[in-house]
């Protein structure tokens, strides 16, 4: 990949231009403007977290699962063995694991989000 | 056919103000992907009217519709209001002699919807800690309403509601395991069968006009009315996707659970468990995941193009971050 520029900063430089333009748009397409700045910031954090999202997201589900293999193999295997009923809330480590990918997956899509369970803003 | 709303508005003036009663404004306010409001006023013979015209822009399905029609709607917020419940006055249902489609027009409710404006705005600091009891004791008329003879709503409980989200989740194709670990565990802690009511449905903070100074001044948005569990309503108003960056206050982002409680059995509801509630709530955030994956899948198969479908997509994470600590601590 070259890096002058890098993907992310392609995708940062068209959320700042949306976001310049977005005062002279009527109120429809400010909103969607402001939609798909937001979206450009998504792709950018993906880019640079996704990565390391996706490699942990792997090590956890390998970990519950016992053994190695890709993203969509595991992930696919996880959901049909909590289909199944054999994984639970109970099985150790489960929920750990579904943790860190939910707390990874929320740091991209939406880092404003305040999820249940956090403390009152001081 | 598109329909020139502004010249039925200048009819309705007409037709409800007497001849000659003319359009003082007109606006549009919000656009859902299939519903529109428009704010307008009068002057007529009886004097200046402020009212609401709310219109649907899309043809009714009434068999796919998981929404109730605008007449419906406007026949509930009728019979719940005769019963006492804080709803809008209805002013006119349209016909066709208005030429505006599926439509209803009611009295202009002052007050405040945005979410983040009754959390957060300093405003509302004076009447906030009163805002949970007073939601608890606006569901009990609603809930205590015999619907009109001749309407037809959709009856729905705890299981019925889990076996639709999970068909919508399957039919998705999508692999979400949290989504999935949430459906087993609900499915396993099925609350007990209670006596199906009238429910408002969409029962949620961005329903419900406030004011600072008497707190809730009108439900809105009955769309979704329906025949189920009275908890529903309270889990729907607790699910942290409606708390507008206040994760702390359960209900509404403004208040407390006890609060809820206490306020609809201090007005005659039938007690209702906390364990109940949570058991809705947890569902709500479900509700909504599967939600959010419904409008990205609308964008993916074409059937709508705005942008803004796809970013709703991303927001099944917010409910999967929801979900797993709901999850760790049980109901």
């Amino acid at each position: 990949m070259i890096t002058h520029p890098k993907t992310e900063e392609l995708a940062e430089s068209v959320r700042l231009w949306i976001d310049e333009i977005r005062p002279t748009l009527d109120p429809r397409n400010a909103f969607l403007a402001r939609v798909a700045a937001n979206a450009m910031a998504t792709i950018a954090r993906e880019l640079t977290q996704g990565p390391a999202a996706e490699a942990a997201a792997v090590a956890g589900m390998a970990g519950v699962l016992g053994h190695e293999g890709g993203f969509a193999d595991l992930n696919a295997e996880l959901c049909e063995r909590i289909r199944s009923g054999e994984l639970t809330r109970e099985t150790p480590g489960l929920l750990a694991a579904l943790t860190v990918m939910a707390r990874d997956q929320i740091a991209i899509d939406q880092p404003s989000y305040r999820p249940e369970g956090t403390p009152a803003p001081r | 056919m598109e329909i020139d709303v502004r010249a039925g508005l200048e009819r309705l003036a007409e037709r409800l103000g007497g001849a000659g009663a003319t359009l003082t404004e007109a606006g549009r306010l919000s656009g859902g992907a299939s519903m529109e409001t428009w704010a307008f006023g009068f002057e007529g013979k009886g004097g200046p009217e402020s009212l609401i015209l709310r219109r649907r822009s899309v043809p009714f399905d009434p068999e796919t519709a998981r929404s109730v029609s605008l007449a419906t709607e406007a026949a509930l917020i009728q019979a719940t209001g005769a019963n006492g419940a804080r709803a809008p006055k209805v002013r006119h249902v349209c016909d066709d002699a208005d030429g505006l489609g599926e439509a209803y027009v009611m009295v202009r409710v002052g007050g405040e919807t945005l979410g983040r404006k009754i959390t957060s705005d300093p405003r509302f600091d004076a009447i906030r800690p009163d805002l949970a009891r007073q939601c608890g004791e606006v569901l009990v008329p609603i809930h205590a309403t015999v619907p009109p003879a001749g309407l037809t709503l959709k009856v729905s409980d705890a299981q019925g509601e889990l076996d639709r989200y999970w068909d919508s989740y399957v039919m998705s194709g999508a692999q979400r395991p949290i989504l999935e670990l949430a459906f087993q565990y609900l499915r396993r802690h099925m609350p007990e069968p209670v006596e199906p009511i009238l429910l408002h449905g969409d029962f949620r903070n961005g329903n419900i006009m406030f004011d600072p100074e008497i707190g809730v001044a009108a439900v809105l948005d009955w769309e979704l009315a329906h025949i189920g569990d009275p908890a529903e309503d309270m889990g729907w108003i607790c699910t942290n996707s409606w708390r507008f960056g206040r994760p702390d206050r359960p209900v509404g982002g403004f208040g407390e659970y006890a609060d809820l409680l206490a306020g609809y059995a201090a007005a005659g509801g039938r007690p209702i468990e906390l364990s109940r509630v949570r058991f809705w709530q947890m569902l709500g955030s479900l509700r909504w995941g599967v939600m959010c994956l419904g409008m990205y899948l609308s964008w993916r198969d074409g059937i709508t193009k705005s942008v803004e479908r796809p970013m709703i997509g991303r927001r099944v994470s917010e409910t999967e971050a929801d979900l797993v600590v709901l999850l760790e601590e049980g109901l």
